[in-house]
């Protein structure tokens, strides 16, 4: 079974199509970025898979759940990372991954041990008994992200995870994506060129609301004739044509 | 369980506040303390302490008020909520998650309120037991007004609306600073078609042991609570639902 298959999926404001008709299949275990300019969609594609947003059209399978019928299971199936940190901030670190493990249905042996695992994992348990709001931002992004994990999803949301860290914090979080390929399906929406082109087995490029490729990095650069990633993704939004 | 997790964060956020101590229990502290020094000084039968304390102990909960609409407003606003909308956590978790710690939290402070009164002159007697618990139905409307009030307005305009305006309505239209009495006509019967007064008399009739006299005051105090509740999950449904 394919871990997200979108058919006809669409969403519009008004006279406006944030996203129309996406037509897309993400494989388990697959780590697929969605690539666009501001506007071109990602974050309303994201918010209608992770169940924010309700579809005007079409639907959504994950794990072979519909996002319209069956958003309960769907969320029981998913975790996300949103793009700004979401932490509670008068909560410790600790409190904070346990919080996100009982709100799973985990009991609260369960969601200490888990807790505490998921802190070693990433480097939190130093600072496990510090409030949130104290951590710096790239610690803050680490903790928020190792909440999404304290479920054990089979799908993960990272929205722009790197953005606003510094070299040395994004070079960190690279890594612990990387740890994370192949245990589950990661969706990453990005800004980066060199981030999606890091880390990612496929892309797919949106562009006012619609895919206009899908594909390996590679590919996307042979398909657009450049040598550099963020070439070929700038040559590929700009013109019209491509599919 | 998903509920419990969800109100044991709630509490933990409201007491690690330090607002919530200084304008929680001291704010009525102080004024407890300052009218009855007034009432020392120059005795009116409305600062005697029997009629004042359950006075004062109502007006505390109007900071129910603020703490809760301020915690939505803010949890709103952040990206923490919407993490916890693509959650299993129901609308009803949310809900129950938001108002059951708050109900401790008014027990706790009106407690203190008459402990204090205890040291100002209120005779020790089994009655103030039943005044303090007779704070609960009365919360439940406090504690659903900032459910509502959360929901519909931002941080700010919970500041102005439950921190200035609400607390002065429910100082005013209490008949714990004056005689409601004294300015009669519109001004007493808008005070009793809205509950602070009702309240304010139901805890002087349970300290006073006058049963009979809590039953009329009972019945509007949780007609408006109850109203209030159901208005309150409603509107937070209906956000929550179309977020």
């Amino acid at each position: 079974m394919e871990a997200i298959v979108t058919r006809g999926l669409s969403k519009r404001y008004r006279d406006a199509a944030a996203v129309e008709g996406l037509d897309l299949t993400v494989h388990r275990g697959e780590l697929f970025a969605l690539l666009g300019v501001n506007g071109a969609g990602k974050t309303t594609t994201i918010r209608m898979l992770s169940c924010l947003t309700r579809p005007t059209a079409g639907d959504a399978l994950l794990g072979g759940k519909s996002v319209v019928s069956d958003s309960q299971a769907v969320k029981s199936i998913i975790a996300v990372s949103p793009q700004e940190t979401a932490i509670a901030p008068n909560l410790t670190v600790r409190e904070n991954l346990e919080l996100m493990g009982g709100i799973h249905g985990l009991s609260r042996a369960q969601a200490r041990e888990k807790a505490a695992a998921l802190a070693e994992r990433f480097g939190l348990d130093q600072i496990a008994g510090k409030r949130a709001k104290r951590l710096s931002g790239g610690w803050q992004r680490r903790l928020s992200i190792a909440m999404a994990l304290i479920s054990e999803p089979e799908i993960l949301f990272l929205d722009e995870p790197t953005l606003g860290l510094d070299v040395l914090a994004r070079s960190d979080l690279w890594e612990m994506i990387r740890a994370l390929r192949g245990k589950m399906t990661l969706i990453l929406t990005t800004h980066y060129m060199e981030e999606a082109e890091a880390l990612s087995d496929r892309i797919g490029i949106l562009k006012n609301g619609r895919l206009i490729f899908v594909g390996t990095a590679a590919q996307i650069k042979q398909k657009a004739g450049a040598e550099r990633f963020e070439d070929a993704f700038v040559k590929l939004v700009k013109g019209e044509t491509l599919q | 369980m998903r509920m419990l997790t969800f109100s044991s964060r709630t509490a933990k956020e409201i007491l690690r506040d330090p607002l919530t101590a200084a304008f929680g229990a001291g704010f009525p502290l102080v004024l407890l303390l300052l009218l009855s020094a007034i009432q020392a000084n120059i005795p009116v039968d409305l600062f005697e302490i029997s009629r004042l304390a359950p006075g004062i102990a109502v007006f505390g909960l109007s900071f129910m008020t603020l703490f809760s609409a301020t915690l939505i407003s803010r949890d709103r606003t952040s990206a923490l909520l919407e993490r916890l909308y693509t959650t299993p956590l129901t609308a009803a978790d949310y809900i129950g998650g938001y108002l059951l710690p708050m109900l401790p939290l008014a027990l706790a402070q009106s407690a203190v309120c008459y402990t204090a009164a205890l040291f100002l002159g209120l005779k020790m007697r089994v009655e103030i037991l039943w005044a303090v618990l007779w704070v609960l139905p009365v919360s439940l409307f406090f504690i659903s007004l900032g459910l509502l009030c959360g929901t519909l307005f931002s941080d700010k305009q919970v500041g102005g609306i439950c921190g200035a305006l609400l607390t002065n309505v429910a100082a005013w239209l209490s008949g714990t600073w004056f005689d409601l009495e004294l300015v009669g006509g519109g001004f007493k019967r808008v005070a009793y078609a809205l509950p602070f007064v009702h309240a304010v008399e139901l805890e002087r009739a349970a300290l006073a042991g006058r049963a009979a006299d809590i039953l009329p005051h009972l019945a509007w105090v949780l007609g408006y609570g109850v109203l209030t509740a159901v208005a309150a999950a409603a509107v937070f449904t209906h956000k929550m639902r179309r977020s």
